[in-house]
């Protein structure tokens, strides 16, 4: 297993209290039901990675946090204070990096952080922020000319102008080429390093592994499982596949002790060798998969 | 190290945010070059084809047709730049998920609509100091007579312009698209120009359309306008028999104070509520 190891933690004066502490949140639109009864903890200075299929309710799950989508039960606290009632000072300690666009299109990058400025008591300076994103050279321009990349570059400067404790960041790289995807990973790395608490929601998993502490993966509207990304799915990783080609097909055995079952597949075949021999066990996209529900336990290809 | 803290100040005030709106809108209006060229030139341009077709006309009260147009076109220019123009900039906004942003930022409604209302005041103001020279001196219409008179033309016109944003952020929150949304707002400004006398003489109208657009601000708008452009004796010829100023301000102030409670309890951020 080759799961890149993240830094420690920077130590934050936080104190214990959690960032993001939900439980039992439950939304149904129209009957149908999209969260049932999630539960999460997001820890105060990690990254922490949502996972699921489109649809599984990360969306949902985001938008209740920022206090812009109303549920229908759970008890949700977001640095302290419960999302629909809080007021414009807790609005401040959080950023969004969201879809949506910033003031127009016919404004330059400069001109549009400019502006967003006025909205906080705590700006970051417009260099500042022009700098760290990557944008210095972009900013006369106008946002109408700028790529895709560029803007969720924007995006993620304008997330975090007012100098968040907390940053969600829903589904930042759809959408982007694998360069821009890498620049906007190492903005996740950095502002975690300067000690802000980061949640992302995501569909990729290679994103997920490179970037978060631990990753909540969601399926059915619920937590299914969280760990960190080496650690996700345990239980199914002890789970070994042999397989071997006999009488014309492939027989494969699924087994916690693969040594066993070769002991025994040798033992039966003296002489000579087992064709197609193989003992595999899931990789990461296997344990995901297998955790969302999508393939019924965890079977191999 | 880190740069976290868990006192703040506190957020900028409701005025301080207003103000950028203002700056930010206004900047957006002069880079739409359509909507720039169109909001300025549409009353200028039909003064000058109602001017040049029907000049020769004179309606009761001896008022040349110029005249009783004059009041007409710049109340529609009013309307233009402030129910229409704020309708469908919001719900642009709105789908292009601009104000999903000042949303999660937690901007007070309230400094979003100032912003409008002060960009609408700016360009209706620019769009009148087109329109009236060219009827002064295109079509000898004369200017109101005198301070009396151009303090009606101001509270008019700036009543007007406030009941017309309002009444844009109203219909804002409608449902459907941004396109379809501006479909609607220009066919309903169409209907009612014709049923507030912007076209026609409002008297000659039948009475039925006289009191359905007695409901809505236009037609006091019209007459407002009528009341500092034409000269007393046309007085004579309204509906009432007289002016209404008391009336006028009254439906209009009406609409600016039910409208905004209104707005605050419909307007919406993003386009479906879940």
């Amino acid at each position: 297993m080759t799961t890149t190891e993240a830094a420690p933690l920077p130590t934050t004066t936080g104190g214990d209290t959690p960032a993001v502490g939900v439980r039992g949140l439950r939304k149904s639109y129209g009957g149908k039901a999209v969260l049932d009864g999630l539960d999460l903890e997001v820890r105060r200075g990690e990254c922490f990675a949502l996972l699921g299929p489109n649809g599984a309710g990360k969306t949902t799950t985001i938008e209740v946090l920022e206090g812009v989508r109303r549920r229908d039960a759970g008890e949700v606290t977001v640095l302290g204070e419960d999302p629909a009632t809080a007021g414009r000072s807790w609005r401040a300690r959080i950023g969004v990096v969201s879809q949506g666009e910033g003031a127009g299109q016919a404004l330059s990058v400069r001109e549009t952080l400019d502006h967003f400025a006025h909205y906080t008591s705590t700006p970051r300076p417009t260099d500042e922020l022009l700098a760290a994103v990557g944008l210095a050279e972009k900013a006369e321009t106008r946002v109408a000319r700028l790529s895709g990349g560029q803007r969720r570059r924007l995006a993620v400067a304008l997330g975090v102008q007012g100098r968040p404790e907390l940053v969600f960041l829903d589904e930042p790289t759809t959408g982007m080429d694998p360069a821009a995807r890498r620049q906007f990973w190492q903005l996740v790395r950095d502002l975690r390093s300067g000690g802000t608490t980061v949640l992302l929601t995501t569909h990729y998993l290679d994103e997920a592994a490179e970037l978060a502490d631990r990753v909540g993966v969601i399926a059915g509207g619920r937590l299914v499982e969280v760990a960190p990304p080496a650690e996700l799915g345990a239980p199914l990783r002890r789970q070994a596949t042999v397989r071997w080609r006999e009488d014309g097909g492939w027989r494969a055995v699924p087994t916690e002790t693969p040594a066993a079952v070769l002991r025994d597949l040798l033992a039966a075949t003296p002489h000579g060798e087992v064709p197609g021999l193989t003992v595999t066990r899931p990789d990461l996209e296997d344990l995901y998969l297998a955790l969302v529900g999508t393939v019924a336990g965890g079977e191999p290809r | 190290m880190t740069a976290l803290t868990t006192t703040r100040p506190a957020p900028p005030s409701t005025a301080r945010i207003a103000l950028a709106r203002v700056g930010v809108e206004l900047r957006l209006f002069a880079r739409e070059r359509q909507q720039v060229v169109f909001s300025f030139a549409y009353p200028v341009v039909m003064m000058v084809v109602f001017g040049s077709v029907l000049g020769g006309d004179v309606l009761p009260g001896g008022v040349p047709f110029p005249q009783y147009f004059l009041a007409g076109i710049a109340a529609t220019g009013i309307m233009l730049t402030s129910f229409q123009a704020v309708g469908t900039a919001i719900a642009a906004e709105r789908e292009a998920g601009q104000l999903e942003r000042l949303q999660l930022l937690g901007t007070p409604p309230a400094a979003y609509f100032a912003g409008k209302a002060g960009q609408v005041l700016v360009t209706t103001a620019a769009q009148l100091a087109l329109l009236l020279p060219v009827a002064r001196y295109g079509y000898d219409v004369p200017l109101p007579a005198d301070l009396a008179h151009w303090l009606t033309f101001l509270w008019v016109a700036a009543l007007g312009a406030l009941a017309g944003t309002v009444l844009g952020i109203g219909v804002s929150a409608l449902p459907g698209s941004a396109s379809s949304l501006t479909t609607s707002i220009s066919a309903f400004a169409i209907v009612l120009q014709f049923f507030s006398g912007v076209f026609f003489a409002f008297p000659g109208l039948p009475g039925w359309m006289q009191q359905v657009a007695a409901v809505f601000p236009l037609k006091w708008l019209t007459q407002g306008m009528r009341s500092a452009f034409l000269p007393e004796q046309a007085a004579a010829f309204e509906v009432a028999g007289g002016w209404e100023h008391g009336r006028t301000a009254l439906v209009l102030v009406a609409w600016v104070i039910i409208g905004v409670m209104v707005c605050v309890r419909t307007f919406r951020w993003r386009r479906a509520d879940g």
